[in-house]
C-alpha cells in the first residue's frame, strides 16, 4: 500500500463515515437560526447560532486560558481514574474475596450524585486543581476498574495453559497472556472514561473555581449571557470528542493487532 | 541419562462432572524412547488429551506415574514442548514473537530469541510472514507457526494434540510430508495424538491404540516401513495391513472408507 492511495481511501472513508452526521448537524443549526429570526426569540432564552458565534468572538482571548484548566483537570483526572481503575480492577480479578467484598461498593459508588459530591470536595481539597482533578477521577476509574477487571478474568485459559506448559511463572502468564488480552477492554473502560472527563472537570468547576470553563458558565450565566453558555457547551464537546480521540489513537498505537485488517489475507 | 524420553506407568485420572465422577484414563502404560516417534490414537474422550496435559505438566493425575526423562511431570510444567489442539497463537504478537515465546519464557533475551526463532522461518515455509500477524494468516501457516514455536520451546521431547485436525485432507497431506522433512534436520521425540489412523501410520515409529473412556492401551502396531516415507506407501499392502490391524483394535474392524479422514469416533 502506498502512500497517496492509503490516504486517499481514508479521507474518503472519514467522508462517509461522518459525512452524513455533519450534515445533519448543518442543516439542525440553520433551521436553529432561521426559527430565532422567524419568532424573533429573545437572546437570553435561546440566541441564534449567529449570536453564539458573536459571542465566542467577543471572548476568545479569555477561552484559552479557561481551556487549558479544563483540559489540564480533565486529562489528569483521566489519568488518576484510569491508574487507579487498573489497580482496582487487578485486585478484583486476581483475588476473589476483594471481588466479592469491593464490586458491592464500587457499584454504590457509582449512584452518589457527582453534584452533591462536589462541594464537599471542594471544603476538602481547597478551590484550586485538586477536587476537579478528583471529580473527574471518581468520574473514570469506575468504566476502567469495570472494563479491565471483565478483561483479565476472562484471559483465554488454554492460552494460560500453553505459557504454562513451557514453563512461565505467575508473572509471565500475567506479562504474556493476562496483560495484552485485557489492553482491549482497559481502552473501552477508557474511552468512556475519557468521553466524561471535560464534563466532570466543569461540574467540579462550575460549584468554585478561579478560572475553566466551569466558571465561565458561571460568570456568562449570573450575566445571562446565554449565548457565551453555549459557546461554552459547544467547547466542552469538541474537547471531549477531542480526548476521546486521543484516547482512540493511543488504543490503535497500544493494541494494533486490534486493528488488522484480515481482508488482506496473503495465501 | 538412560532413562526413557517418557515413562507412564499405571496412570489413572478421574474428574468430577456435574456432580458425577469420570475415569478419564484407567491404568496407562506406556515408553517412548529417545528419538522415537509415537502416535496415540483413539476415538474422542478416551482421556488422549489427558495423558498428554499431565505430562505438560498441566494436570496431576489422581494416580500413576509420569515420567520425561526420568523426572516427574505431575503438576511440573516446563519439560516438555506441548502444542494443543488448538494452534492458540497469541493474537498480539507477529508472526517472528509468537515463535520465540516458548524461549523468551525460558529467559532468553528477546533479540537471541527472535534472531534464534527467524532462522527457523525458511524450514517451516513462513519466509517473509515474520512481521505477519496471525489474523493475517492462513489455517496451513498458522499451524506451522503452532509447531515453529513448538519446536523452539528448549525441549527435545514434543508432545502433538491433533496438530493437524482443523485442516483440510490436502493440506494435512502436505503437512505430513513436511513434518519428516522437519524432523529429519531437527530430531525429536514426538508423542502425537490423532484420530487419523493414516496419519498416525505415516508418521509414527509405533502406533498406540486406546480404548474409549476410560482410556486403557488396547494394542500397539509397529508402522512398516522406515522414516521417512513417501505418501504412496498408504496404498502398499503392508501399510494397509496395519491400519486394518489398528482399526480392527480400535473397534471398528473392516470399516470400509475413509479411514483417514473419519472426525468422530464410534460410539463417541
Amino acid at each position: 500500500m502506498t502512500a497517496l492511495p492509503g490516504a486517499a481511501r481514508g479521507a474518503g472513508r472519514f467522508a462517509s463515515a461522518y459525512g452524513p452526521s455533519a450534515v445533519l448537524l448543518a442543516l439542525l443549526v440553520a433551521g436553529w437560526e432561521a426559527w430565532v429570526r422567524a419568532f424573533d426569540t429573545r437572546p437570553y432564552i435561546l440566541p441564534a447560532p449567529s449570536r453564539i458565534w458573536q459571542g465566542f468572538w467577543e471572548t476568545k482571548h479569555l477561552l484559552p486560558e479557561h481551556i487549558r484548566t479544563t483540559l489540564g483537570e480533565a486529562v489528569l483526572g483521566l489519568g488518576f481514574g484510569a491508574a487507579a481503575g487498573v489497580t482496582i480492577a487487578v485486585l478484583v480479578a486476581g483475588i476473589p474475596l476483594v471481588r466479592r467484598v469491593l464490586m458491592p461498593l464500587l457499584v454504590v459508588s457509582q449512584t452518589i450524585p457527582m453534584v452533591v459530591l462536589a462541594p464537599l470536595l471542594i471544603v476538602w481539597f481547597g478551590f484550586g486543581m485538586t477536587p476537579k482533578v478528583v471529580v473527574v477521577a471518581l468520574w473514570g476509574f469506575f468504566p476502567v476498574a469495570v472494563a479491565t477487571a471483565d478483561g483479565l478474568m476472562h484471559a483465554d485459559r488454554e492460552m494460560v495453559g500453553l505459557v504454562r506448559s513451557m514453563g512461565a511463572n505467575r508473572l509471565q502468564v500475567l506479562r504474556y497472556i493476562a496483560v495484552p488480552a485485557a489492553l482491549p477492554a482497559f481502552f473501552s473502560g477508557l474511552k468512556i472514561a475519557a468521553a466524561y472527563a471535560v464534563g466532570g472537570a466543569v461540574v467540579g468547576e462550575w460549584i468554585g473555581a478561579s478560572s475553566g470553563l466551569g466558571l465561565y458558565i458561571t460568570r456568562a450565566q449570573t450575566s445571562f449571557r446565554v449565548d457565551r453558555v453555549f459557546v461554552a457547551v459547544v467547547l466542552i464537546a469538541l474537547l471531549s470528542m477531542l480526548l476521546f480521540a486521543a484516547v482512540h489513537v493511543l488504543a490503535r498505537l497500544a493494541t494494533p493487532w486490534m486493528y488488522v485488517r484480515t481482508e488482506e489475507e496473503t495465501t | 541419562m538412560n532413562a526413557p524420553a517418557i515413562r507412564v506407568e499405571g496412570l489413572e485420572h478421574t474428574f468430577r462432572q456435574k456432580g458425577r465422577e469420570v475415569r478419564a484414563v484407567d491404568g496407562v502404560d506406556l515408553e517412548v524412547g529417545d528419538g522415537e516417534f509415537v502416535a496415540l490414537v483413539g476415538p474422542s474422550g478416551c482421556g488422549k488429551s489427558t495423558l498428554l496435559r499431565v505430562l505438560a505438566g498441566l494436570l496431576v493425575p489422581t494416580g500413576g506415574i509420569a515420567e520425561v526423562g526420568g523426572v516427574s511431570a505431575a503438576g511440573r510444567p516446563g519439560l516438555v514442548a506441548y502444542m494443543p489442539q488448538k494452534d492458540l497463537l497469541l493474537p498480539w504478537r507477529r508472526a517472528l514473537a509468537n515463535a520465540a515465546l516458548g524461549l523468551e519464557v525460558r529467559g532468553v533475551p528477546r533479540q537471541e530469541a527472535r534472531a534464534r526463532a527467524r532462522a527457523l522461518f525458511g524450514v517451516f515455509g513462513l519466509e517473509g510472514f515474520e512481521q505477519a500477524w496471525p489474523a493475517q494468516m492462513s489455517g496451513g501457516m498458522r499451524q506451522r507457526l503452532a509447531l515453529l514455536r513448538t519446536f523452539l520451546v528448549p525441549s527435545r521431547v514434543l508432545l502433538l494434540d491433533e496438530p493437524f485436525g482443523a485442516l483440510d485432507a490436502i493440506t494435512r497431506r502436505g503437512m505430513h510430508a513436511w513434518l519428516q522433512g522437519v524432523l529429519a534436520i531437527e530430531p525429536r521425540t514426538v508423542l502425537l495424538v490423532t484420530h487419523d489412523v493414516e496419519e498416525a501410520l505415516v508418521l509414527a515409529d509405533r502406533v498406540v491404540v486406546m480404548s474409549p473412556r476410560p482410556g486403557r492401551i488396547v494394542d500397539e502396531v509397529a508402522a512398516p516401513f522406515a522414516r521417512p516415507r513417501e505418501p504412496g506407501i498408504v496404498t502398499e499392502p503392508a501399510f494397509v495391513a496395519s491400519k486394518a490391524r489398528v482399526l480392527a483394535a480400535l473397534g471398528e474392524g473392516e470399516a470400509p472408507v475413509g479411514a483417514g479422514e473419519e472426525r468422530t469416533a464410534p460410539g463417541a
